[in-house]
């Protein structure tokens, strides 16, 4: 038999405890355990940023973090972040200036994008695109992306 | 201008993105069936290799083993993928096996499956499979592969030239030998992969009592799936079933049958349980289609004017190990020949295509088919004969370009090209670079030592094709779109279409189209695509033909639907159809409010009891659409790069990029603009970074995103997007295709920004993509000094 480890953790605001294998990675749990699949997983290792998730604020890459490693910590996911309304205004930017396509890369993107417009420091059009380049789009070329990143920035920040 | 209150034309957000932008879309490996099992596949670790043995014992008794499945287990309920053309009998397709039983001619061919408890044991399970091998030598050069001592990438095949194709129009014999200048250059294309986000995704559910199958799959077309999966196991098409839900990228590259899917679907038919199959990244690069690997030789005969006399072109297409099910692998080298100098007059040409095969992943149709190679092989040729005639980049295409008085026509290479707007299309590109002004800045920052580059690259885009290929081709693919309509009670409409949508935007287009057509608002309708059980048969998306195709479909069934609306109204309130409107979801007549869809919707639905007899209830209506009056709709357009070289590095920094495009009639601008940006990036990512790398004993060395450089949003340029809008008369929606055109144009207008660059060096790149070393590589075989400011000196 498998063994499993028992952890405890909170997942967008909810207290989760699950026995889960040594080996899964963040990411899978989320997806297979608990059932949120706005994760996704492109590559499972770390280039591609599909499966971005928030663990203690921080945005890190679910398929490059264990499950178990994620014992005691607070869990963020696209789906939390567009449900506490913390991601709104992007989620209506991405939409009107059509910033996904297939929207797979788009929760990853979303995330990232959030954490930039925490840190709430002003930046121009290659800053914002020096830090998406974490997040592989396939479909857009990111010039909406940027776009729309950059929109809910300057309502932020009041500057261009 | 367009009237504010219309909605074909207007830049409107695709509803589908809210739910895709929450989290909340379905993707095929977000499903989960009862009792489903995975798989897990042992692939071959050798480019080419006989199997010996298999022996499955210690796997088949690991934890959570379900089954464990190899080519043998499959005889009998599996037939193998053969993929020719017709009309090429002369073509050479080797069967293709869902696992090979016996050979294996590419590194990641499957042979053996693993169907257990979990992803995670049937990977554990796969490392207990001992497969004996007998290694064969691997052939990996495509010239090599054509010499008559050559090995054989299949013990089967009698050599390992797959077809070879001649096309000549007018003496190019004499062309050349009165042309004022003649000019060549040579051309190599790196392999690539079509790489969508989402790898390759499949969940067969085979009931075995019914014999009924249903397949989620992340694919491009559910009919052409149904149609290979019923005859290929044996099945009833009419009990299977394949339902695309949302796909995260596709790019043609999920438009094949794959072997490895096809297992997954004979395991459930043998299991009579759910199979679930998600390729991995590693197996993604090993086994998705890859595409472009080619060399191509051109030359080009123009008079004193830079009019073009004569062109030539040989092709060396390399497919990999096996002609890709249904549509074949030759396509690529076939459109990069018909595409050589198709924007322009054409007097004499000479083309020929060799395609080989060799032990590789085998390649099939990526965006844009071979179009990106034609237009990079006359625009580099182009811009070579205007620099020996001292004559402009922009001036030398403007001579050639068809215009009207050439159209319609059967072009030299083959193509027929009903109307384009060329000339048009490079007027409004020079405009809105300010092309004179960016010269002037190139010369001023030569002066400075930097050494900058613009290239135009001009070309026509086949889309929407029609019956005329696949029926000949004896290929099983339906060329018509349908279109279903139906009025609820509430007086909303349901649309289920043939066209598919991996994020283009199709369904909204069509949405669009569909509320503009019938007479109401745009939230009034909701479209669905994607169920190859319950939509109306058809294509799916291909060669952009979606809102081509697929919209005149929905066009044609919402006249047909407005027509029984007010025909039942006309009955209802006694008036004749003639004098009555739809507009904004109301009826009126004579202008005068009559009575809103929904009350109509409510009495035909609910009292049709209160309705004379020989009134038409029956709101609900399929309609197909067939290009007939043309093969294709030729879309065209232009590129601009500009760019700088570091001659130190050999890096390339993009400046700025341009496109002017006219697909016809622009349905949603917002949308077709990020078709045409998206579409640039990914030419921007083959002409300077992608490559599936392999050695010479035919390994891939590129099997992770950390080893194929795909564009980021750091490296990417912002783009500028110019419409010429030019319907087509094909379709009474008029709208062309766009989803080829940034990914066949980008190449091109960067071959030429670098080459302009370099020329004045004495230097020209021939080899895609263009790494670093590639760009020193070509200055020192100009022999060029390092110093940038000395080169420019004289
Ligand atoms: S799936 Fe984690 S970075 Fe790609
Ligand atoms: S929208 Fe498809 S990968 Fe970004």
């Amino acid at each position: 038999m498998v063994e499993t480890v028992s952890i405890r953790l909170t997942v967008n605001g909810a207290e989760v405890s699950k026995e889960v294998e040594p080996r899964q990675h963040l990411t899978d749990f989320l997806r297979n355990e608990l059932g949120l699949t706005g994760s996704h997983i492109g590559c499972e290792h770390g280039v591609c940023g599909a499966c971005s998730v928030r663990v203690d604020g921080r945005v890190v890459r679910g398929c490059l973090m264990l499950a178990t490693q994620a014992d005691g910590a607070a869990v963020e996911t696209i789906e939390g972040i567009v449900e506490s309304s913390e991601a709104a205004d992007l989620a209506e930017a991405f939409i009107g200036r059509n910033a996904l396509q297939c929207g797979f890369c788009t929760p990853g993107m979303m995330l990232t994008a959030a954490e930039l417009l925490a840190e709430g420091k002003p930046l121009d059009r290659a800053g914002i695109r020096q830090e998406l380049s974490g997040n592989i789009c396939r479909c857009t070329g990111y010039q909406a992306i940027v776009d729309a990143v950059e929109s809910v920035l300057v309502k932020k920040t009041g500057e261009v | 201008m367009k009237d504010s209150n219309r909605i074909i034309g207007a830049s409107l957000p695709r509803p589908d993105a809210r739910r895709l932008a929450a989290g909340r879309g379905t993707f095929t490996d977000d499903i989960i069936l009862p009792r489903m099992v995975h798989m897990a596949l042992v692939r071959s670790p050798y480019a080419h290799a006989m199997i010996k043995s298999i022996d499955t014992r210690k796997a088949t008794k690991a934890e959570g083993v379900v089954r464990v499945i190899t080519g043998e287990d499959l005889a009998d309920i599996c037939s193998p993928f053969i993929a020719g053309i017709e009309f090429l009998p002369n073509m050479i397709s080797p069967p293709q096996y869902a696992l090979a039983p016996t050979e294996a001619a590419w590194q990641g061919e499957a042979v053996c499956a693993i169907l257990a408890e979990s992803r995670a044991l049937a990977e554990d399970a796969a490392q207990l499979v001992l497969v004996e091998w007998e290694e064969l030598p691997a052939v990996v050069d495509p010239v090599a592969a054509l010499k008559p001592d050559s090995p054989l990438v299949h013990s089967g095949l009698e050599s390992n030239l797959v077809m070879t194709l001649p096309r000549a129009e007018g003496d190019t014999e004499a062309a050349f030998a009165e042309a004022a200048v003649v000019v060549e250059h040579s051309f190599e294309f790196g392999r690539q992969s079509g790489l969508a986000l989402e790898t390759r995704s499949v969940i067969a559910d085979f009931e075995p009592a019914g014999r009924r199958l249903t397949v989620y799959q992340s694919h491009q077309t559910p009919y052409q799936m149904q149609d290979v999966y019923a005859r290929h196991l044996g099945l009833d098409e009419h009990q299977v079933r394949v339902i695309v839900k949302d796909v995260g990228g596709a790019f043609g590259l999920k438009l094949h049958a794959y072997p490895d899917e096809m297992a997954a679907v004979a395991a459930s038919v043998l299991l009579g349980r759910p199979v679930k199959y998600i390729a991995d990244r590693q197996e993604s690069f090993a086994s998705d289609i890859h595409a472009r690997e080619m060399t191509a030789a051109g030359r080009l005969a123009v008079n004193g004017e830079g009019n073009i006399l004569g062109v030539e072109v040989d092709v060396l297409s390399a497919v990999g190990a096996y002609s890709v099910y249904p549509r074949t692998s030759v396509g690529e080298g076939i459109q990069a020949v018909q595409f050589t100098g198709a924007p322009y007059r054409l007097p004499a040409f000479k083309g020929r295509v060799r395609v080989v095969y060799q032990n590789k992943t085998p390649t099939g149709a990526y965006r844009a088919v071979g179009q990106p190679i034609g237009c990079v092989v006359i625009e580099q040729l182009l811009d070579l004969a205007a620099a020996e005639l001292n004559l402009d980049q922009a001036e030398i295409r403007r001579r050639n370009n068809l215009g009207p008085a050439d159209l319609p026509l059967k072009a030299a290479g083959g193509l027929e090209i009903e109307d384009v707007s060329l000339d048009a299309c490079l007027t409004a590109l020079l405009n809105k670079m300010d092309y004179e002004k960016l010269r002037r800045d190139q010369d001023e920052a030569r002066r400075q030592g930097l050494c900058r580059g613009i290239g135009l690259a001009t070309f026509v885009e086949q889309t929407a094709v029609g019956a005329g290929l696949y029926g000949p081709a004896g290929a099983r693919i339906s060329a018509q779109e349908g279109c279903s309509l139906r009025l609820e009670p509430s007086g909303l409409v349901r649309c289920a279409t043939s066209a598919t949508d991996q994020g283009q935007g199709t369904l909204t287009g069509i949405q669009q189209v569909v509320a503009e057509t019938l007479g109401v608002k745009f939230d009034a309708v909701t479209t669905e695509d994607g169920d190859g059980g319950s939509t109306p048969y058809g294509g799916g998306s291909w060669a952009s033909r979606g809102l081509s195709v697929g919209g005149e479909a929905a066009r044609l069934a919402a006249i047909d639907l407005r027509r029984k609306i007010l025909g039942a109204a006309a009955a209802i309130s006694q008036e004749t159809p003639d004098n009555l409107t739809l507009s904004g979801g109301e009826i009126f007549s004579d202008g005068k409010s009559l009575m809103a869809l929904s009350e109509l919707a409510r009495i035909v639905h609910f009292r049709q009891d209160t309705l004379p007899s020989d009134v038409d209830c029956e709101m609900n209506v399929t309609r197909h659409f067939l290009p007939r009056k043309f093969p294709y709709f030729m879309a065209n357009g232009i590129q601009a790069s500009y760019l700088e070289v570091d001659l130190g590095t050999g890096a390339i920094k993009l400046l700025d990029h341009w496109v002017v495009e006219d697909c016809g009639l622009v349905v949603n601008p917002l949308l077709v603009d990020e078709q045409l940006r998206g579409g640039i990036v990914q030419g921007l990512g083959a002409v300077l970074y992608e490559h599936c790398l392999y050695d010479s004993s035919g390994q891939i060395l590129t099997a992770s995103l950390a080893d194929y450089a795909v564009p980021l949003a750091s490296e990417m340029p912002d783009i500028h997007v110019v419409h010429v809008e030019n319907p087509t008369s094909g379709t009474g929606l008029g709208a062309k295709g766009a989803g080829e055109a940034g990914t066949l144009g980008a190449p091109a207008a960067v071959w030429c920004a670098v080459n302009d660059a370099l020329r004045p060096l004495g230097a020209q790149v021939w080899k895609q993509p263009f790494t670093a070393a590639h760009i020193i590589e070509a200055l020192r075989s100009a022999n060029c000094p390092q110093e940038a400011s000395e080169l420019f000196e004289n």
